[in-house]
């Protein structure tokens, strides 16, 4: 198990384990907590997952090449996204517009 | 079909058609990471979260361990806990409605659930966005991933297409000032950690930003 762990390759082992977290989660809050209350703090803290997720998703996805800091064609998509995204754009848009811009200036340079 | 109802329909099958034309960049993206088409599709049909199965996929993307992937994208799936909190007193039935209705529990459905004033259409919109997106997001993965290995994710941007997905899902966390702090030091905690730490722990390390909610404003 802790050799499967260490991997890097795609394995069913993720597939599996993944499936069976959320499902784990989603049953926990929706049928097995419910309509009950939880204590405010825990609830202010996991409110706050997705913000400091994705914003780490993102920075890492476009500034990191493995372990080296990099700035590249990458970062014109998440500047085009960004404008969208703060537009209202709708998340198809969105997606379309950033990997246009980045096509576009990787053709340029 | 009343005029509300028609509007609800509507607006889950747009949405719904949209993120089935996203799960066209996942499928290829997913495939192109290493994952087979059988994984791909599995992922879609049994995790049916996308947040998670794309951050999954991006840290094996880029070299990190099968923990690191399976410990980001299962601290991102803690958020449909939360939801599940807010749909239990809308969506009610027997337990195995229940347990059949809490896999749909994820962004969308909430979204557009929480979205609607009256109970009846809450129950309406909650059950077509789940259905629709359902189908789409698992239609969408499977034509991407046979699409997959004839595409050059790179050539057409669409290595940037998991960043600005994460962008769009981002951008509502930004209206509060709580989340705008969780989020630059969840940016932060993981500029600082890529150098050094082990691919995929830095995504994992951001998640200590939630700690900020602790914090009186």
């Amino acid at each position: 198990m802790i050799a499967v762990v260490l991997t890097t390759y795609m394995s069913w082992w993720l597939v599996i384990g993944l499936s069976a977290g959320a499902l784990a989660f989603k049953v926990a809050g929706f049928v097995i907590v419910g309509s009950r209350k939880l204590p405010p703090p825990l609830e202010h803290c996991l409110i706050l997952i997705p913000a400091a997720l994705l914003a780490a998703l993102v920075v890492k996805d476009t500034f990191s090449s493995a372990h080296q800091l990099v700035f590249d064609a990458r970062s014109v998509g998440l500047a085009v996204a960004a404008i969208a995204a703060w537009r209202k754009a709708p998340l198809i848009v969105v997606v379309v517009l950033a990997a246009g811009a980045t096509a576009l200036t990787r053709g340029f340079t | 079909m009343s005029a509300p109802v028609r509007s609800v329909v509507v607006s889950s099958l747009t949405l719904s058609g949209a993120v089935g034309v996203f799960g066209i960049s996942f499928g290829v993206l997913s495939v192109s990471a290493g994952a087979s088409v059988a994984q791909t599709c599995a992922l879609s049909l049994f995790t049916f979260t996308g947040a998670s199965q794309l951050s999954a996929m991006s840290v094996i993307a880029t070299g990190g361990t099968v923990g690191a992937a399976l410990g980001g994208a299962l601290l991102l799936a803690a958020r449909n806990f939360v939801y599940g909190l807010a749909l239990a007193p809308i969506i009610k039935g027997s337990l195995r409605t229940r347990l059949l209705a809490a896999h749909f529990v994820i962004d969308e459905t909430t979204a557009m659930t929480t979205a609607q004033s009256e109970p009846r259409l809450r129950k309406i919109a909650f059950w077509t966005t789940a259905i629709a997106l359902f189908l789409f997001w698992n239609l969408g993965t499977l034509i991407g991933a046979l699409l997959g290995n004839g595409i050059d994710p790179q050539k057409y941007g669409l290595d940037v297409a998991f960043t600005a997905a994460f962008v769009a899902m981002l951008a509502p966390h930004l209206r509060s000032s709580k989340g705008r702090q969780a989020a630059a030091l969840g940016g932060l905690i993981c500029l600082a950690l890529i150098p050094s730490a082990p691919i995929g722990l830095p995504i994992l390390a951001a998640g200590l930003a939630v700690f900020i909610g602790l914090r009186r404003t």
